[in-house]
C-alpha cells in the first residue's frame, strides 16, 4: 500500500504535490516538503542499510543531519554521490537512492557474517592479527578494503559546476531556530549588515519538528518575513556553517540546486561555498539528541525520540502504530503525546523512578502506559524491531532485576537526553564546562577566544526552553549589534501558554549504559553508542582494559565518534562510559577536538569556480595569438604557456629545434621573451641596495648600461640571475627568471620591509607591462635597422647597453644583451604592440630569413655558450664558484646576502661538485638530463655518484651531443674522461670539457 | 608480553576479552634512568625501544606530557618512501623503510605496513628533469626507483585526469613505497618499549633541565626531578623549548601543516599518488578514506590549525587530477606543527651539553623515518656517537654549510 504510515493530515508537507521515487530499485511516492527518509518512512520502509563492520540492518535514527545511519547512494552515473544522509536530502521527482555496503542485497547481505563472528572482531582486533605470514598482509588488506568503504565513488567527472564567493557583514547568526530569529531580528533593523543562516530549507528550527504551537508558529513566520523583507538581511536557509576559524572568519556551504535534483537547476551552481569575515557572531545551533545505549539498541525502528516526532509532526508520518518511548528525561514525554495523539498505542518506558505528577497526568490524558524505573533489557526482531522487553532497573542503574514484560511495538523512541552543539564555540577557540544540571557540556563564557568572541544562545548553550531561547537570542543580538556600533531593535515575545511544549529537556536523570541481565560485553546483546562505525560499550571497556584511556586514545583504537557523522549522537555517551569505567567525573576524560566541517562538505564546493579552465589560469603574452597562428607547440614555464618550437609540416620535435638552432647562429631567429621577469625599482637607496642583493658592483654602472647579476641565498646558493639596466640615478630595471619572477620580489620586499625598513627603495612587477623580442643572430642588426630609427652601429651601441627610440614605428627600450651568444637585442615595447611588433618583425625579416625559436631552441643555444639556466644548471645548493663564475664575486664589497656562509668550512671546500662540459665518446648519444657520473661503474647499485648531468642537447652546430653537468671537483679534471651508469644498466663514457662550446672570446656577441 | 595472534583473539573471544592485558603500564617515575626520553611519539618510544632491545639498555623513561601519539605521529598522512636525492636523505629513509618492512612482526603489532606503490608524477618539462635527476639518483642508491610514461600512470591510476591543466608528462614510482596506520606504529613501539622493561610516563611534562659540570644530570618535570644518565630530546615542535632548557638554541622555525580526509568510499585509489606540480597529495586509507595533505603555512605558529586558504588550494588541484572526486566530501580537517630546520632535514645530534642528544626537525616528512630515526638514535645514544646513518644530520652542518638540501636541491616538498 502506498505511503501505509502518512496520516492523513497535517505536516508541513504538500500533499498535492506527489513525487515518485526509487529505493533499490523499487518505486515509491512521497510529497513534496518531504525528505528522503520522511518519504521512506511514510512507506514503512525502515531497513535502510547496513552497518560498516558488522553489517548490521540498519533503519533511521534521526531527522537532521546528525544520521549515522541512513547512508544512500544517491543518484547513478556522473550524478551519484555516495554516503548521503536520507535526512538531509529533500525529496524530488525522479530520485534514485540505494542502499550502501550490502552485497548482493539490502535484505541479504552476505557481509553480515561479521555480526556472526562478531565476538572474534572486537575494537582493534586488526592491529593483533593480519600478520602472518608477513608476505599476506597485502592480501589480506585487498579485502578488507573492499570490506570497508561505504557508498561507491563516482568513476565520472562531476557534470555540475559549483560557485565560491566572499562576503562581510557585522552580525552572523548561525542558526535559524527560535534564538537565532531573535538574535537576527534584534541585529537587523538599523544599518546593520545582519546574516541568518540554517542547514534546513525553511526556518523555524526545532519548531518545525515540534507539535503545532500556533503562537511559535506564527512568531517564527512574522520574524521571517521582517527579517526577508530587510535589504541588510541575508537569509541562507539550505547552508550549513561549516567552520569557524581566527578572527570570525567562517565557512559556509549552501546547497544551491541539490533539492531540485541532478541537471535541474539551470544555469545556477549545484552547491556555493561562502567565505564570510563577520564583525560579530551569534551562536544559535540548537542541539543534538542522544540515545540510550541499551541492548541492541540499533535496530530499524529505534529512533530519537525528536525524530519521531518530527516525522509525526512536520513530515504527517506515523513510523508505526504500536510505539514504545523510552526516555530518562522529560523532553520525550512530548513524542509520546504526539504519537499518542496520532492515533499510535504508546507505551512509556521512564528510566527515572520520580517523575513529575504533571507528565503522568498528561500522559494518562492521552492513555499512555506508564513504566517509571523501567528499563529495556532486550529487543526482538533484526531488520526491524517486533517487540521490546523491559526490567525494573535497579537504584543505583547498574542492573535489572524484578519482573520483565514483553511490549509489542514497531518504534522505539528513545532519548538519553541532549547535547548542546558546541561545535563552532569550540571551533573558534572557546572552552567548554561541563552543565551537570543538563548533562552535557556548554559553552564556558569565562574561556571564549579573547577577540570578538562569539556569544552562544539557546540549546547550544544548554538552554532548551522557547522562551530562554528567544530571550538569549535577542540579549545577545543586541549585544553583537551594538558592539559594531548600530542601534538594536526590540524583539517581541511570542505568548507561551503550552506548558508541555515550553519545558525543553526537564529534569534528566543521567543513565549512560543501561543495564542488561549479562555483564556488558558478554550477552548475546551489544550496546551501540556509535553505530554508523559499529563501537559499542564492550569495546570502550576493552580499550580501559588495555590502556587505551586517553579520550585521543578511546576514539582512535575503537573509532568512536570517527564516522561520517563525527559522534554527534555518540561523543558524550563514550566520554561518559569511559568515565564510568575509570570512576572519573566526565570533564576529567576531556573531549576530542571538534574539527571543521561541522557537516561533511563537497569538494567541489571547496573549490568553487575555480576548475577545469578557471584552474590556476594560464597566463599568455601578448604575441600568444601569434604564436597559436605559426604553430607553436606550448610549454608550460610556471602559470606561462611559451613557445616551446615551432614545427613546420612534416617536422618533429627534434627536427624543428635543429633547424631553429641552427637558423639563429647563421641567421636570426626572434623569441618571445616576454615572460621574464621585470622589476622596476626606484629610490635613492637603489644602488645600494643592488649592492647588497647582488654580489657584484652595482654603484659605479653607467646609466643606460646593463650588468649580469647573481643573487644568493644566505646560504650562499644561487637564487636567481637576470641583467639589470640603469635607467636613471635611482632607476633600475631588473630582469629575473620567468619562474623566478614572483619569487625575487618577494625577497626583494622581505628583505626591504624586515631588515632594511629605512631604505628608500620602491619595487614595482612590470613583467605584463612590457611585450619583449629578443631578436638573435648575426643578421639581427641588419634586420633590426629596417624598422628603428636608432644607431645600431657598434660605437653608438655597444654590448650590455640600452637605447631608447622607435622601433616599426612603436616607442622602444632596446637592449643589447645575449643569451645565446649572438649579436642580439631584447626589444621591449609596452605590452599593447607587442603583437604589432611580432608582425612587424615577422614580415621584415623574411629577406633576412628570420625563424621563430622556441624555448627548447633557446636551451640549446644557451648551453652551447656554457650560459648556465638557474634552476637547471644549478639548484639550491650551488655556490658562484662551483659554476667558476667566481669573477661576479666581489672581493672588495664589505657585505652582500650570501658573503657571510662562503666562510663556512664545507661552502668553501674546493672539491665541490662544479660546472663542467661533457662530451660522450659516441657523439651520436644524448644524455638523459639527471644521468648521473659515478666513481666506478659496478655491475649493479649501489654505486658512488660525483656528479649529474644538467643539460643535454643534440647541437646542429657542433654536429654532434653535448651537455652540462655537474662533477665534483670538475674544474680540476677538464681533459678527463669518466663514467655515466644509466638507468637501464648501459655505462656511458664522456670526456670532461670546458662548458662553453661556441665562441670563447665572445667575438660575435660584441660584433 | 602476551603475544597477539589469530589464536590469543580467539581465546580471549571466549573469555568475551576480559583477559588482555594492557598494552603498557602506567608506572610511576623511577628516581634514576639510564636513558630519559623526552616526548612520547613515534621516534621518541622507537628509540626507547631500540634502546631497550638492541642496545641493552632497558632502564629507560619516556616521558610525555599528553598521550602517546598526540604530536605529529597521529596527524600525518602516513605516506612512507625512501625516494629521496641526496646519499644522506636516502641512507635515513632507506634504513627506515628495510625496518618498515618487517616491523609488524618485529613489534607483534599490526602496523598496517602497505607497499602499494608511490608515484611521484611531472608535470613539466622541469619536473621531468626533477624526476629524471632523482629517479637515477634513488637506483644508484640501490633503491627501487621505475619512471612510467603516461601511458603507464594511466594503467596504474585509470581514474587520473592525465589531461588536466598542467598535463602529465610521465611520474616516478616507488614501488615499495606506501603506507602505515600511523598510531599502531605509536601504540606497537609503546606495547613493545614497555614489554623490554622502558617506564612510559604520561602526561609528564619536562619543565627544567638539571646541567653540572655541562653534563645532563636530570629532569624536572611536573611529577618531580628525574635523574638521567643520558637525555635523549624527541620533543619535535617542542625541542626549541627543551633547547632553551637546556641553554642553547635551535635553527628550527614551526608551522603549522595541514591535512584532511574525505568520507569513506568503496577501492577507488590504490597507490599514493604525490604532484609537486599542483600540490596533490592522496591516498587512499583501509577505512575508504581519501587522505590528503595540504601545504604548511606561510606564518610560524604553535596553533595546531592552518589558514582555510591552503584546504582551497589542495582541494582545487585534487578535484583537477581526479575530477571524479569532485562530488565527493571532506569529513575532517586538521593541522599539525612541523619543526622545520633551514635545510629542512632533520637534526640527530650531540650537543654542547654532554649526554644530552637531539632529535628533531623532521619537518614534514617524519613519519616515515620513525624506525630509522628511533633505530640511529637509540644507538647513537647508547654508543654515544652518531652512527653512520645519523652522523650527516648532526647539528654541526649549520657552521659547516654541509646542509643536506633536499628541498633546494629538487624543488620539492618532502
Amino acid at each position: 500500500m502506498s505511503q501505509s504510515c502518512r496520516l492523513d493530515s497535517g505536516g508541513r508537507i504538500d500533499r498535492s504535490k506527489v513525487l515518485q521515487f526509487t529505493f533499490d530499485g523499487k518505486s515509491y511516492t512521497g510529497f513534496k516538503g518531504d525528505t528522503l527518509a520522511s518519504a521512506l518512512l511514510a512507506n514503512g520502509v525502515k531497513l535502510l542499510g547496513r552497518s560498516f563492520k558488522y553489517h548490521r540492518p540498519r533503519g533511521l535514527i534521526a531527522a537532521g543531519s546528525e544520521e549515522p545511519n541512513a547512508l544512500m547512494q544517491l543518484e547513478n552515473g556522473a550524478y551519484t554521490e555516495p554516503n548521503t544522509r536520507a535526512t538531509c536530502i529533500e525529496l524530488y521527482d525522479g530520485l534514485v537512492a540505494n542502499s550502501q555496503n550490502r552485497w548482493p542485497s539490502l535484505g541479504f547481505d552476505v557481509g553480515a557474517i561479521n555480526s556472526s563472528v562478531a565476538r572474534f572482531l572486537p575494537a582493534g582486533f586488526y592491529y593483533k592479527t593480519f600478520m602472518w605470514p608477513a608476505s599476506m598482509w597485502m592480501t589480506y588488506e585487498k579485502f578488507i578494503r573492499k570490506a570497508a568503504g561505504l557508498g561507491v565513488s563516482p568513476t565520472e567527472p562531476d557534470p555540475d559546476v559549483y560557485h565560491s564567493r566572499y562576503a562581510t557583514c557585522d552580525v552572523l547568526v548561525i542558526g535559524g531556530g527560535p534564538a537565532g530569529l531573535a538574535a537576527a531580528t534584534a541585529a537587523a533593523g538599523s544599518d546593520a549588515r545582519v546574516m541568518l543562516i540554517d542547514e534546513q530549507s525553511e526556518f523555524g528550527g526545532s519548531t518545525l519538528g515540534a507539535a503545532a504551537v500556533p503562537e511559535v508558529a506564527s512568531w517564527v513566520a512574522a520574524s521571517t518575513a521582517a527579517l526577508a523583507a530587510n535589504n541588510n538581511v541575508t537569509l541562507l536557509p539550505r547552508t550549513t556553517v561549516t567552520g569557524y576559524f581566527d578572527y570570525n572568519y567562517l565557512t559556509a556551504v549552501e546547497k544551491v540546486t541539490d533539492h531540485l535534483g541532478p541537471g535541474n537547476g539551470g544555469t545556477a551552481p549545484r552547491q556555493r561555498f561562502w567565505k564570510i569575515r563577520a564583525s560579530r557572531v551569534v551562536i544559535a545551533a540548537g542541539s543534538i539528541e542522544r540515545p540510550l545505549v541499551f541492548a541492541d539498541n540499533d535496530r530499524p525502528g529505534i529512533m530519537l525520540a525528536n525524530a519521531v516526532s518530527t516525522y509525526i509532526n512536520r513530515f504527517g508520518v506515523l513510523p508505526d502504530q504500536n510505539i514504545v518511548v523510552f526516555t530518562n528525561n522529560d523532553s520525550a514525554y512530548r513524542t509520546a503525546v504526539d504519537a499518542a495523539r496520532s492515533g499510535a498505542t504508546v507505551t512509556m518506558v521512564d528510566t527515572r523512578a520520580e517523575v513529575s505528577a504533571e507528565l503522568t497526568r498528561v500522559l494518562q490524558q492521552h492513555k499512555v502506559k506508564q513504566f517509571t524505573g523501567h528499563a529495556i533489557s532486550s529487543v526482538q526482531g533484526t531488520k526491524g524491531v517486533k517487540a521490546v522487553r523491559i526490567m525494573p532497573l535497579s537504584a543505583d542503574g547498574k542492573s535489572l532485576q524484578g519482573q520483565a514484560w514483553e511490549i509489542n511495538c514497531g518504534i522505539v523512541a528513545n532519548s538519553g537526553g541532549w547535547t548542546p552543539s558546541v561545535h563552532m564555540f569550540s571551533q573558534s577557540g572557546g572552552k567548554l564546562q561541563y552543565d551537570n544540571s543538563i548533562e552535557g557540556f556548554v559553552p564556558d563564557p569565562a574561556k571564549a577566544k579573547r577577540i570578538n568572541p562569539g556569544f552562544s544562545v539557546g540549546a547550544c548553550n544548554g538552554s532548551f526552553a522557547t522562551g530562554d531561547c528567544i530571550a538569549e537570542g535577542a540579549q545577545a543580538g543586541r549585544q553583537a549589534v551594538e558592539a559594531c556600533g548600530f542601534v538594536a531593535s526590540d524583539v517581541a515575545m511570542p505568548e507561551l501558554t503550552d506548558a508541555l511544549n515550553d519545558t525543553g529537556m526537564g529534569g534528566i536523570a543521567a543513565l549512560w549504559l543501561v543495564p542488561t541481565v549479562h555483564p556488558v560485553g558478554e550477552g548475546p546483546a551489544k550496546h551501540f553508542h556509535d553505530f554508523q562505525n559499529d563501537v559499542t560499550a564492550a569495546d570502550i571497556h576493552l580499550a580501559a582494559r588495555e590502556g587505551y584511556l586517553s579520550v585521543e586514545h578511546l576514539k582512535r583504537y575503537t573509532t568512536t565518534g570517527m564516522a561520517t557523522d563525527q559522534g554527534k549522537t555518540s561523543n558524550l555517551n563514550a566520554l561518559a562510559i569511559m568515565a564510568e569505567i575509570r570512576g572519573a567525573q566526565i570533564p576529567e576524560v576531556g573531549t576530542t577536538t571538534f574539527r571543521p566541517p561541522f557537516t561533511p562538505l563537497t569538494f567541489g564546493a571547496i573549490g568553487g569556480q575555480e576548475s577545469k579552465d578557471l584552474f590556476l589560469q594560464e597566463r599568455h603574452t601578448p604575441m600568444h595569438q601569434c604564436h597559436v597562428q605559426n604553430n607553436a607547440v606550448f610549454e608550460d614555464v610556471g602559470d606561462w604557456k611559451r613557445p616551446w618550437y615551432f614545427p613546420h609540416s612534416g617536422e618533429d620535435m627534434h627536427a624543428a629545434v635543429q633547424r631553429e638552432t641552427l637558423s639563429v647562429r647563421t641567421d636570426v631567429g626572434m623569441l618571445d621573451a616576454s615572460t621574464l621577469g621585470k622589476i622596476d625599482i626606484q629610490g635613492a637607496d637603489a644602488a645600494e641596495f643592488l649592492e647588497m642583493i647582488y654580489t657584484n658592483n652595482w654603484k659605479k654602472l653607467a646609466i643606460g648600461n646593463c650588468r649580469y647579476g647573481l643573487m644568493l641565498n644566505e646560504h650562499g646558493m644561487i637564487f636567481d640571475d637576470g641583467v639589470t639596466t640603469r635607467l636613471g640615478e635611482h632607476h633600475y630595471h631588473m630582469t629575473t627568471t620567468s619562474g623566478g619572477a614572483a619569487r625575487v620580489l618577494n625577497w626583494l620586499e622581505e628583505w626591504l620591509q624586515t631588515e632594511w625598513p629605512e631604505k628608500q627603495v620602491y619595487c614595482t612587477s612590470v613583467t605584463e607591462q612590457w611585450a619583449v623580442v629578443a631578436l638573435n643572430g648575426p643578421k639581427a642588426r641588419d634586420l633590426l635597422a629596417t624598422l628603428s630609427d636608432i644607431d645600431l652601429s657598434k660605437e653608438a651601441f655597444p654590448f650590455m647597453s640600452m637605447r631608447e627610440g622607435q622601433v616599426a614605428g612603436i616607442p622602444a627600450r632596446v637592449y643589447r644583451i645575449s643569451f645565446t651568444g649572438e649579436l642580439a637585442y631584447e626589444i621591449n615595447v609596452p605590452a599593447r604592440f607587442g603583437r604589432q611588433l611580432w608582425e612587424t618583425l615577422q614580415e621584415a625579416g623574411k629577406p633576412f630569413n628570420l625563424c621563430h625559436y622556441g624555448t627548447e631552441a633557446m636551451h640549446v643555444l644557451r648551453a652551447e655558450k656554457g650560459f648556465i639556466i638557474v634552476g637547471q644548471d644549478t639548484d639550491g645548493t650551488v655556490t658562484p664558484a662551483d659554476m667558476d663564475m667566481d669573477w661576479i664575486v666581489s672581493k672588495t664589497k664589505p657585505d652582500f646576502l650570501g658573503k657571510r656562509s662562503f666562510l663556512r668550512s664545507d661552502t668553501a671546500r674546493d672539491d665541490r661538485q662544479q660546472l663542467v662540459g661533457l662530451l660522450t665518446t659516441d657523439p651520436t648519444v644524448v644524455l638523459m638530463e639527471g644521468a648521473h657520473i659515478v666513481q666506478e661503474i659496478k655491475d649493479a647499485p649501489p654505486m658512488t655518484t660525483i656528479g649529474r648531468v644538467t643539460s643535454s642537447y643534440m647541437s646542429p652546430n657542433l654536429e654532434r651531443s653535448f651537455a652540462l653537468g655537474m662533477l665534483k671537483n670538475g674544474l680540476a679534471r677538464k681533459g678527463e674522461t669518466v663514467q655515466l651508469s644509466l638507468m637501464n644498466g648501459d655505462a656511458v663514457e664522456a670526456l670532461v670539457t670546458d662548458p662553453v662550446f661556441i665562441d670563447k672570446e665572445g667575438v660575435r656577441v660584441r660584433g | 608480553m602476551k603475544a597477539y595472534s589469530l589464536f590469543s583473539l580467539a581465546r580471549n573471544a571466549m573469555s568475551y576479552h576480559r583477559n588482555w592485558q594492557r598494552a603498557w603500564r602506567s608506572p610511576d617515575p623511577k628516581k634514576h634512568y639510564d636513558v630519559v626520553i623526552i616526548g612520547g611519539g613515534g621516534h621518541g618510544l622507537a628509540t626507547a625501544y631500540y634502546l631497550a632491545t638492541q642496545c641493552g639498555i632497558s632502564n629507560v623513561a619516556v616521558l610525555e606530557k599528553g598521550w602517546l601519539g598526540g604530536g605529529n605521529t597521529g596527524r600525518n598522512t602516513t605516506i612512507v618512501r625512501s625516494n629521496y636525492l641526496l646519499d644522506a636523505s636516502a641512507g635515513m629513509y632507506e634504513h627506515a623503510v628495510k625496518l618498515w618492512e618487517g616491523l609488524s612482526q618485529e613489534l607483534n603489532y599490526n602496523v598496517m605496513f602497505s607497499q602499494r606503490g608511490l608515484l611521484h608524477l611531472a608535470h613539466s618539462v622541469h619536473d621531468m628533469q626533477e624526476i629524471g635527476r632523482r629517479g637515477n639518483a634513488i637506483h644508484l642508491n640501490g633503491i627501487d626507483s621505475e619512471f612510467l610514461t603516461p601511458a603507464q600512470v594511466k594503467e596504474m591510476l585509470p581514474i587520473i585526469n592525465l589531461d588536466c591543466h598542467y598535463p602529465v608528462m610521465g611520474g616516478l614510482l616507488q614501488r615499495r613505497g606506501g603506507t602505515a596506520r600511523h598510531d599502531a606504529v605509536a601504540w606497537g613501539y609503546a606495547r613493545g618499549a614497555d614489554a623490554a622493561g622502558v617506564d612510559i610516563i604520561q602526561n609528564c611534562e619536562v619543565t627544567g633541565m638539571r646541567i653540572e659540570n655541562n653534563q645532563v644530570v636530570g629532569v624536572d618535570t611536573s611529577r618531580g626531578f628525574i635523574g638521567a644518565g643520558k637525555v635523549g630530546s624527541v620533543a619535535a615542535g617542542h625541542s626549541s623549548v627543551i633547547a632553551e632548557m637546556a641553554g642553547f638554541k635551535l635553527p628550527i622555525e614551526c608551522y603549522p601543516l595541514q591535512a584532511l580526509v574525505s568520507e569513506p568510499v568503496k577501492p577507488i585509489i590504490d597507490c599514493v599518488v604525490m604532484s609537486n606540480g599542483i600540490h596533490v597529495y592522496v591516498s587512499q586509507s583501509d577505512k575508504g578514506e581519501l587522505v590528503v595533505g595540504a601545504g604548511s603555512d606561510a606564518y610560524n605558529s604553535y596553533s595546531q590549525r592552518g589558514s582555510y586558504d591552503f584546504i582551497e588550494h589542495t582541494v582545487g588541484p585534487l578535484c583537477e587530477l581526479f575530477p571524479l572526486f569532485s562530488r565527493l566530501r571532506m569529513l575532517r580537517q586538521w593541522a599539525g606543527i612541523v619543526d622545520v630546520t633551514v635545510d629542512r632535514s632533520p637534526i640527530l645530534s650531540k650537543t654542547s651539553v654532554k649526554n644530552l642528544f637531539f632529535n628533531c626537525g623532521w619537518g614534514t616528512g617524519g613519519f616515515k623515518a620513525t624506525p630509522g630515526s628511533g633505530h640511529a638514535f637509540a644507538h647513537s645514544i647508547a654508543a654515544g656517537e652518531m652512527n653512520a646513518i645519523a652522523a650527516p644530520f648532526s647539528i654541526d652542518r649549520f657552521n659547516t654549510g654541509a646542509l643536506i638540501d633536499e628541498g633546494a636541491a629538487a624543488a620539492v616538498a618532502h
